[in-house]
């Protein structure tokens, strides 16, 4: 490929991205449709300005998945990790299990071979870690029972993926799939896939050990050393060094790279470089799964849906209603509540990309032609396309409904009397700023994405709405329009910033009270023309380092004198600097941005003058005016 | 012998004396400076408090610097001593805005004053005072205009609707030209005045209607220490 043609491919898809993510995001649909839609408009049955090459970008861009489990294993520390052992071994395992024996049971049921319908069981069992953990973790509910029990799922799936591989060659029943064929497979896939089983496998925890240690003793001080070169561009190189090194060592014995990269990423969990690796590799792990998702859309073929349409549709609904029954059926096994198993279900009923892997691998094999393939390969992109549509589904119409069934008579009153307070997200912060208020009298509507906790608070007879706050229509519902303050408690900076901006546009009488995080997006919620921004923790941090002076023999008045001066110095020092830059409002908190405020706060407390003077109590100047006049006559 | 050492040598004596006799007050000491890193008398007479059974200090800006008064503890406290002791520097003619704060959330009707309220009845109130002034710039022809115990009348009234007994205050007065060694004194006296009291060794019914109790408690150092 020309230079001039890849760069006109490249502005081909990132205009894709630029002008069709925003609309869908909008729309309330979620960037990954968002990506999708812009693929099939950009594909051979869009605009035609992407042909076949479709595929091959799909290839390179899956790279994005391995950089998103490397980055999802940054935020998941090993204690975590062994946490969900259970949900990763007994439902990952049974899903996949049960998927691939319905599957193959339906397709021996139609007259298949056994061979045939198990190789199509494996195709269909995994799910699209790309997809699911990129909407769930727009939509903030990653965190959720139903959320961490999909992470495990998907998380299972990638290890099974290995024996699949390996599974393949012996389902060959084609002529042309001898076992030289798969022996020449075997060994252009990996590098030690001519060696014996038991060498094999020994290369295998070989690499897992290697990552393990490399992560432990060998990564840390050579980043340190990157770090001490203060080029910022070689830290980022090292990142990607590091990731991509991990997926070719993962690809020579034959595991998943996307593993690799994961367990590398739960090893640095602990390690002080766990932000600036995170803030490096997020931009490449964003462009690449947007690039992905525009892949996948591409790759729709509406020739062969448009040839059997019925054939195509029915094999959709058919994959997408086995898998939901399965998982669903899982979820109230493992005693998952109504709504977080629906959310369980509803968010891992397609197909992964890893099903293409497995499709021209099968082909190759002969363990399936094409006849077969083309039209699955058809519907596992239809069903990823749907994901998102279906998770829309389950958040409009299907939560609130699960929701308010046990609410019903609550939800009158709720409409008769509505509340001057609402309370946008209710963890530990809202939920305190909510009982506070609720036991002075004052009554608040709490807007809530975690189904468990809206159930909880609805069984207490509290007005909670479930849904994503920073839509319009649930906050019109809440009663935004007659409430007088709008308290911001989400966990996510970005769907704060999001939410001021809805309630300032449609509500512009509503008093925003935001609690924010940290310096970055305080700036940015003062930038965006919040006057009431609460950082979480100064009050606590301050009042803790008073509590210290005094344990260390300081007054307690003086302590508290100083802990005020340095809050007033603190948020002065903040706004002078929101008045600075105003260009930056908007933006969104990342790991640099973070030390950088640092090293500002430092430099302010430094520059300050002395924090507490408290002149009036300091009888100094009057004692030197007393001293200079005269000694009265006694 | 230099009069600092006087002084020590005479403290010794005269505490050995004190814990002889009788009758012994329990004494609560409310002491309230906003700013004691600033202060130099009031952190030296607080550190120097006798250690003697039944007297307790009660540093309100040390325990509710954020004015958040633990009421129960508070008149807890007063019920279980005879003697308070409002020990403070003269802020504008006045107490430390604690003070206000206490006596507004302490003093409740129904436990210190009313019909029903009887917990501080016979109990005696002191106000021990730091001036920065002269003592006579606290008179009718002074700067100040009035005396020391005149500015007080809200604290005496108060004292008088809560059935206690008002004493004239104890004032050290001056502060702001006293050096190192006058302030070392003051610390002895203060040392000898909590002694006293404790002891009962005060003639507190002579002291009635006095300007303030200084001259009563000099009286009892004459009789206590020979000379």
């Amino acid at each position: 490929m020309s230079s001039e043609s890849f760069l006109a491919q490249a502005f081909i898809y990132l205009a894709a991205a630029v002008v069709a993510v925003p609309i869908a995001k909008r729309l309330g649909l979620g960037s990954v449709l968002g990506y999708l839609l812009a693929g099939i408009a950009i594909g051979p049955f869009g605009l035609h300005l992407v042909g076949a090459e479709g595929q091959d970008v799909m290839h390179f861009a899956e790279f994005g998945v391995v950089m998103m489990l490397f980055v999802v294993g940054l935020e998941l520390e090993p204690a975590l990790l062994w946490r969900l052992r259970a949900p990763i071994l007994g439902l990952g395992g049974l899903q996949v299990l049960l998927t691939v024996l319905a599957v193959a049971g339906v397709a021996l049921a139609i007259g298949m071979s056994w061979q045939v319908a198990l190789a199509i069981g494996m195709i269909l069992a995994p799910s699209s870690t790309a997809i699911v953990l990129q909407s769930l973790a727009e939509k903030g509910v990653l965190k959720t029972e139903g959320g961490q029990s999909a992470f495990a799922v998907l998380l299972f799936q990638d290890i099974a993926v290995i024996p699949m591989l390996a599974l393949f060659p012996m389902l060959a029943t084609a002529p042309h799939g001898g076992a030289e064929d798969a022996g020449h497979a075997a060994e252009a896939t990996t590098l030690v896939g001519g060696l014996p089983g038991w060498a094999q496998t020994l290369a295998v925890l070989g690499a897992v050990a290697a990552v393990v240690l490399a992560g432990r003793f060998l990564v840390r001080p050579a980043l340190r050393a990157i770090a001490a070169a203060r080029l910022r561009e070689l830290f980022t190189a090292a990142a990607l060094l590091l990731v991509i090194g991990i997926a070719l060592l993962m690809t020579a014995v034959g595991l998943s790279p996307a593993l690799g990269t994961f367990l590398a990423g739960v090893v640095l969990a602990n390690s002080e470089y766990r932000h600036e690796l995170e803030s490096d590799i997020d931009p490449f792990k964003g462009l690449l799964l947007g690039l992905f998702f525009i892949a996948v859309g591409a790759s729709v073929d509406f020739a062969l849906i448009l040839a059997q349409p019925l054939l195509i549709a029915g094999l959709v609904l058919a994959i997408i209603a086995l898998k939901f029954a399965v998982l669903f059926g899982l979820a109230r096994a493992f005693k998952l509540s109504l709504d977080q198993g629906l959310l369980f279900a509803f968010a891992l009923p397609q197909v992964g990309e890893f099903a293409f892997v497995l499709c021209s691998f099968a082909n190759q094999q002969g363990v399936l032609d094409t006849t077969i393939t083309s039209p699955i390969v058809a519907a596992v992109a239809i069903s990823m396309a749907l994901t998102p549509l279906l998770l829309i589904i389950n958040e409009r119409l299907v939560q609130p409904r699960v929701g308010t069934l046990r609410g019903d008579a609550r939800e009158a009153d709720a409409i008769n009397e509505r509340s001057p307070v609402i309370i946008a997200g209710f963890g530990s912060f809202g939920s305190t700023v909510g009982r506070l208020l609720r036991a002075n009298g004052v009554g608040s509507t709490v807007l809530d994405i975690d189904s468990d906790r809206v159930d909880l608070l609805r069984r207490m007879g509290l007005k909670v709405y479930y849904g994503d706050a920073s839509r319009y229509d649930l906050l019109e519902t809440a009663g935004a329009g007659e409430a007088r303050v709008l308290v911001l408690a989400l966990d996510s900076p970005e769907k704060t910033l999001e939410l001021v901006h809805t309630a300032r546009t449609h509500f512009p009488h509503l008093t925003i009270v935001a609690r924010s995080f940290d310096w970055p997006d305080t700036h940015a919620l003062y930038a965006a023309g919040v006057s009431h921004v609460y950082r979480e923790d100064i009050d606590t941090a301050v009042r803790s380092g008073a509590d210290v002076m005094r344990l260390l023999g300081m007054h307690g008045a003086t302590a508290l004198r100083a802990a005020q001066a340095f809050r007033h110095h603190e948020e002065a020092a903040l706004r002078e600097l929101t008045g600075r830059d105003d260009d930056k409002a908007g933006y969104v908190s990342m790991a640099r941005e973070r030390i950088e405020a640092l090293e500002r706060q430092m430099q302010a407390d430094r520059d300050a003058p002395a924090l507490t003077r408290d002149s009036g109590w300091d009888a100094e100047s009057i004692r030197e005016e007393v001293r200079s006049m005269p000694a009265p006559a006694a | 012998m230099s009069i600092l050492r006087y002084h020590q040598y005479n403290l010794a004596l005269f505490f050995f004396n004190a814990h002889m006799s009788t009758p012994m007050n329990k004494i609560l000491i409310l002491f309230a400076h906003p700013a004691l890193d600033k202060s130099r008398v009031h952190r030296r007479l607080i550190r120097a408090v006798p250690d003697l059974p039944g007297i307790t200090v009660n540093d309100l800006y040390d325990a509710y610097p954020d004015f958040d008064i633990d009421v129960a503890r508070e008149q807890g406290l007063l019920a279980a001593h005879d003697l308070i002791i409002l020990q403070h520097p003269f802020y504008w003619y006045s107490t430390p805005a604690i003070i206000k704060q206490w006596e507004d959330l302490v003093l409740e009707h129904g436990w210190a004053y009313g019909s029903q309220g009887a917990a501080l009845r016979g109990k005696r109130l002191l106000s021990l005072i730091t001036t920065g002034g002269a003592a006579a710039a606290y008179r009718h022809e002074g700067y100040n205009r009035f005396t020391v115990r005149e500015l007080l009348a809200p604290i005496e009234q108060t004292a008088y609707l809560c059935g206690m007994e008002y004493l004239p205050p104890y004032l050290i007065q001056g502060t702001h030209r006293m050096d190192e060694d006058e302030i070392e004194l003051e610390v002895g006296r203060y040392r000898q005045l909590l002694a006293l009291l404790h002891a009962g060794r005060i003639d507190l019914d002579a002291a009635r209607g006095q300007p303030s109790l200084n001259p009563s408690f000099d009286r009892a150092i004459s009789q206590e220490v020979p000379t």
